[in-house]
C-alpha cells in the first residue's frame, strides 16, 4: 500500500525548515562567498546567490508539488511562498547572529565580507532581515510555479535555464581559449557582459535550451528513430559518416580549443581510460574493485622507472618501449589481484581490493624501494613520448595520445561487452552459482576481467606518467579508486557511453570552476545521493542503450522453422 | 550423444532431430545416468542416504517426495554443487563424480531450479545466450579482433537462442529483460536457457510450481514434448501428482533422503508406504483397509 498522501501547515513549516538548514549549511561552509565572485548574468546573478537561493527553490518546487495532489493550486502557491519566507527567516537569524555574536571561532567562514553579501545589498540591518524574507519567499513561490508549469514547459526551462548556467561558468574558459581569435570577438562581445553572460546571451541561450527541448518533446526529432526505419544500406553510410564526423571533430579538438582546455581534455580522458577498465570489473562483472588505483600506479612506476633521465634513470628506454611492459605489468597485478579473492563477494572483496590499493602506495612511499622509485620524492624528469624527432611535449599533443588510448580501450570493451566473454560476464554479475550451473568457469572469467580491466589502468598510468613528466605517491590515493568508481556510477554502471558522460561531468566540470576545487568531496556526495534517489540507473543507463541497438527489427530469415512451434 | 551436439556449433544446431534420428542415435549405455549408493552428508545430517537410480534414455524420470525429502540435495549432488559424501554418478557411461559443476554441463547435463533463478537484468535472448556459453569457443582475443569463427558462432548463437525463444513460446519477448517477464513465461525461459546447452540430461526442479492448473497441464504438455521433440532425458523434481503420474516413465519416492519405492506410476501410487510418507500412517492403513 502507498503512503497516505498528506500535506498540512506542520509539513509547511518542515520544507521551510529543510530549505533553510540547507540554506545555512551552503552558507557556513563557505560555499556562498567562494562562489559570489562567478557571476553568470551580467553582473546581477552570481554562482553564490544561486548555491544560496538554490535549496528554497528546490523546497518550493518540492512543496507546491506535494501540495497541490492534495489541495488546491492556490495552497501549492501559498505553500511554496511559505516555504521561502520559513528558510529566509532562517538565513536572517544567522544575519543577526553573526552581526551580533562572534561566530567565526567555531564557524571559519563566517567572515565580515560573508555577512555583506548576506546583507543582500541592503545597508541597514533591517532592512537587510527584510529583503533576505521577500527574496526568499519570491524564490520559494518560483519554485512553486515551476512545479505548476506544465512538464513540457517546465523541462523546457530547466535545459534552458541548465545552458545559461553551463555558458556563463565557462566564460572565463572561453576567453581564455578564443580571446584573441578574430572570429570570435563579435560573438563573445554579444554573449558576454565584462562578468557574466550579457542579457543578450542570457536570453538567447535561455531560447535555444528551450527550443531544443521543445522540439525534442515534439517527437519530430528522434533521429536515432528515424535513421533505424531506413534501409540497411543507407543507415551504414549515414552511421559511417557520423563516425567519421565525430573523429574529425575529436581529431581537430585541440587546434582548436588550445593548450588549457586540451589540458583538461587529456586528464578527463585518463579518467575515461580507467573508468572503461573499471566498468569491465564492477559493470560487467559485478566484482566491486576499490583498489583499482594500484594498477594506475603500477602503470605509472613501471613508465617512470623505465624512462626517466634523472636521478633514478635505468634503462632510459621510450615512452613507446616501456608502454606494453606497463600494461602487461599492471595485467600480471590484476591476476595476482585476482587470485586471492577468488571465493569473495561483495562487501568482504571490496575491502580486501581496498587494501591491496594501499599496499601498493604505501610499498611505493616505504624507504625499502626508495633507492629504486624514489618514495615520497618521487620520480622525476620522465621523457615525453616522442616519435622520430616530433616530441608530445604540448598538452594539445599529449590529446592525441589520450585519445588513441580511449579508442582503443574503447573498442575493447565493446566488442567484449556483446561477446561470450562480456556476456559471462555479466552472468557472473547476477548470479555467480548459476553462472557456474550454466558452464561458465569462475576462475578463468574473474581473472580474466581483473586483467582486462587492470591493463587498461596500466595504460591511462603509463599515459599519465608521460603526461605529467614526474609521479609522486601521493598522486595514487584511495581517492583516485572513489573518483573512478563514482563516475561510473554517475554515467551508468555497466554503460560505455556512460563512463564518458561521468567524467566529464565528476572530472571535467571541477576543473572549469577553480572555486570548486574545495567543495568537490561535498559536490560528489550530493550528486550520489542525488543520483541513487533520482536516477539511480545513471545518466546513460547501459540498459536503454541496450535497446536502442536492439530495437531494429530482426531480419525475416531468422524466423525458424514452423513445426517446432506447433510443439508448444 | 544427444543428436544435436553432434553438429559442430558453427552450423545451426537448433534443428528439429526426426523420429527415425532420435531412434538410431547411438548411446554408449542404456542409462543416460546412474547414480550408485549416493551419499551426502552435512555434519551430522544426512540428506541423501545410499540412493541409487537408473534413468534410462529419453526417459522422463522423477523423483518425488515431501518437502525436506532430500530431492534438490540430490540434484545439487548430480550438478556438481555439492560434493557427495560417498558413492558415484555415471553419466552415459563416464564418471562424474567430483567434476565442477561447469564441466558437468558441458558433460550433458543442465537444470532449471525450484525458485526461479534467471540472470534478472540480462535480456531474454541474453539468458538464453549464456546457457550456450558451454559449447562455445571464443575467447577473449577472438571476441576483439572479431575473427570470423567468432562472428560465425555468435551468429548461431543468435539464432539457436532465437529458436529455442519461440520453441519454449517466448517469441516476441526477446528483448524484454528476464525480470519484466511474468511467472510463467520466466519458467520457460530458464528451460529455454537450460536446452540451450544442449543438455543430453535436463534437471528440471519443479517446474510447475506456483502455477495454476492449467498453465500446469500446459506445461505438462510441454516436458513431454521435450523428449519427443528433442529426444533429452528428462530428471523431474515435482510436487504435483497429476504431474507426475501423467508424464513419467518411472518414479523414485525419497523420504529422508532414502528411497522408499521405485517403480511405475500405477505401481508407486498404490505402494502403501509412499502414501504414508505423503499422508501419514492413518491414510496409508485407510488405503489398505480401502484396497482390501
Amino acid at each position: 500500500m502507498d503512503k497516505e498522501l498528506k500535506f498540512s501547515w506542520t509539513d509547511i513549516l518542515k520544507f521551510g525548515a529543510i530549505a533553510g538548514v540547507v540554506a545555512i549549511y551552503v552558507i557556513l561552509v563557505g560555499m556562498v562567498e567562494a562562489f559570489n565572485d562567478r557571476y553568470i548574468i551580467s553582473e546581477t546573478v552570481n554562482l553564490g546567490q544561486i548555491a544560496l537561493f538554490s535549496p528554497v527553490f528546490l523546497l518550493g518546487y518540492f512543496a507546491a508539488n506535494t501540495a497541490r495532489q492534495i489541495k488546491s493550486t492556490g495552497f501549492a502557491v501559498l505553500s511554496s511562498a511559505l516555504v521561502g519566507l520559513i528558510s529566509g527567516i532562517f538565513v536572517a537569524a544567522l544575519l543577526v547572529a553573526g552581526t551580533n555574536i562572534n561566530l567565526r571561532s567555531i564557524f571559519l567562514n563566517v567572515s565580515p565580507e560573508l555577512l555583506k553579501i548576506l546583507h543582500l545589498g541592503q545597508e541597514t540591518m533591517a532592512l537587510a532581515i527584510v529583503a533576505n524574507l521577500i527574496i526568499s519567499a519570491l524564490v520559494g513561490l518560483l519554485g512553486g510555479l515551476f512545479a505548476l508549469t506544465p512538464h513540457k514547459w517546465s523541462n523546457a526551462l530547466l535545459v534552458g535555464l541548465s545552458i545559461v548556467l553551463l555558458m556563463g561558468i565557462m566564460q572565463e574558459l572561453m576567453t581564455i581559449t578564443f580571446g584573441n581569435k578574430d572570429w570570435y570577438k563579435p560573438i563573445g562581445k554579444f554573449i558576454y557582459a565584462q562578468k557574466g553572460l550579457s542579457w543578450g546571451g542570457t536570453v538567447f541561450f535561455l531560447l535555444v535550451g528551450m527550443a531544443y527541448s521543445l522540439w525534442r518533446s515534439s517527437g519530430k526529432l528522434r533521429p536515432a528513430a528515424r535513421v533505424a526505419k531506413m534501409p540497411a544500406k543507407q543507415r551504414m553510410t549515414i552511421s559511417l559518416t557520423a563516425w567519421a564526423l565525430g573523429l574529425l571533430i575529436l581529431l581537430a579538438l585541440p587546434k582548436f580549443l588550445g593548450s588549457y582546455p586540451s589540458e583538461i581534455l587529456t586528464t578527463v580522458g585518463i579518467y575515461i581510460i580507467m573508468g572503461l577498465g573499471l566498468n569491465i570489473v564492477v559493470g560487467f562483472a559485478g566484482l566491486l574493485d576499490l583498489g583499482y588505483v594500484a594498477f594506475f600506479a603500477i602503470g605509472a612506476y613501471t613508465v617512470g622507472i623505465l624512462t626517466t633521465t634523472g636521478k633514478l634513470a635505468t634503462l632510459g628506454w621510450s615512452f613507446w618501449m616501456a608502454l606494453p611492459v606497463a600494461v602487461f605489468l599492471a595485467m600480471m597485478a590484476g591476476v595476482i589481484l585476482g587470485i586471492p579473492v577468488l571465493k569473495m563477494r561483495g562487501d568482504y572483496l571490496a575491502i580486501v581490493t581496498l587494501g591491496f590499493g594501499e599496499i601498493i602506495r604505501v610499498v611505493v612511499l616505504s624507504d625499502w624501494l626508495k633507492p629504486y622509485i624514489g618514495g615520497a620524492q618521487g620520480i622525476l624528469q620522465i621523457p615525453k613520448p616522442h616519435i622520430g624527432d616530433f616530441v608530445f611535449k604540448k598538452p594539445e599533443q599529449m590529446y592525441y595520445i589520450v585519445l588513441v588510448g580511449i579508442l582503443l580501450v574503447g573498442y575493447v570493451a565493446w566488442r567484449l561487452r556483446d561477446a561470450r566473454v562480456g556476456r559471462a560476464w555479466k552472468a557472473l554479475r547476477e548470479d555467480e552459482d548459476v553462472a557456474e550451473a550454466m558452464g561458465i568457469h569462475l576462475v578463468s572469467t574473474k581473472l580474466l576481467a581483473f586483467a582486462t580491466g587492470a591493463a587498461f589502468a596500466g595504460l591511462a598510468g603509463a599515459i599519465f606518467a608521460a603526461k605529467l613528466g614526474s609521479i609522486f605517491p601521493h598522486s595514487f590515493n584511495l581517492i583516485v579508486s572513489i573518483n573512478v568508481l563514482s563516475l561510473i556510477i554517475v554515467g551508468g554502471i555497466g554503460s560505455l557511453p556512460g563512463v564518458i558522460v561521468g567524467a566529464l561531468i565528476l572530472v571535467g566540470l571541477p576543473e572549469l570552476l577553480r572555486e570548486f576545487a574545495d567543495f568537490r568531496m561535498l559536490f560528489y556526495g550530493a550528486l550520489l545521493v542525488a543520483m541513487m534517489l533520482v536516477k539511480p540507473e545513471g545518466f546513460v543507463p547501459e540498459k536503454t542503450h541496450a535497446r536502442e541497438l536492439h530495437d531494429e527489427p530482426l531480419e525475416p530469415e531468422v524466423a525458424p522453422e514452423a513445426p517446432v512451434r506447433e510443439a508448444i | 550423444m544427444s543428436p544435436w551436439s553432434q553438429k559442430s556449433p558453427l552450423k545451426p544446431p537448433f534443428v528439429r532431430p526426426s523420429k527415425e534420428e532420435i531412434m538410431t542415435t547411438v548411446t554408449k549405455s542404456e542409462f543416460i545416468l546412474e547414480t550408485v549408493h549416493v551419499t551426502k552428508q552435512f555434519g551430522g545430517l544426512t540428506a541423501v542416504k545410499d540412493l541409487s537410480i537408473q534413468v534410462p534414455q529419453k526417459s522422463i524420470y522423477s523423483v518425488i517426495g515431501p518437502n525436506g525429502a532430500g530431492k534438490t540435495t540430490f540434484f545439487n549432488c548430480i550438478t556438481g554443487f555439492y560434493k557427495v559424501t560417498e558413492g558415484d554418478i555415471i553419466l552415459d557411461g563416464e564418471s562424474i563424480v567430483g567434476l565442477r559443476p561447469d564441466i558437468i554441463v558441458k558433460k550433458g547435463i543442465s537444470r532449471t531450479y525450484q525458485n526461479i533463478r534467471l540472470f534478472q537484468n540480462l535480456t531474454a535472448l541474453e539468458n538464453v545466450m549464456v546457457g550456450h556459453h558451454p559449447r562455445m569457443k571464443a575467447g577473449w582475443f577472438g571476441a576483439v579482433l572479431n575473427t570470423p569463427g567468432a562472428r560465425h558462432e555468435e551468429a548461431a548463437t543468435r539464432k539457436l537462442a532465437m529458436d529455442l525463444l519461440e520453441f519454449v513460446g517466448l517469441k516476441g519477448f526477446e528483448y524484454e529483460l528476464a525480470t519484466n517477464l511474468p511467472y510463467g513465461q520466466q519458467r520457460r525461459l530458464e528451460i529455454a536457457r537450460a536446452l540451450a546447452s544442449e543438455p543430453k540430461l535436463l534437471l528440471l526442479d519443479e517446474p510447475t510450481a506456483g502455477m495454476n492448473p492449467s498453465e500446469t497441464e500446459e506445461m505438462t504438455e510441454f516436458i513431454d514434448n521435450l523428449r519427443k521433440e528433442l529426444g533429452i532425458t528428462v530428471l523431474l523434481i515435482e510436487h504435483d501428482m497429476r504431474v507426475v503420474m501423467t508424464i513419467s516413465d518411472i518414479i523414485t519416492v525419497l523420504d529422508y533422503g532414502e528411497k522408499i519405492a521405485e517403480g511405475k506410476p500405477e505401481d508407486v501410487r498404490a505402494n502403501p508406504r509412499v502414501i504414508e510418507a505423503y499422508l501419514g500412517r492413518g491414510a496409508a492403513t485407510q488405503h489398505e483397509a480401502q484396497a482390501a
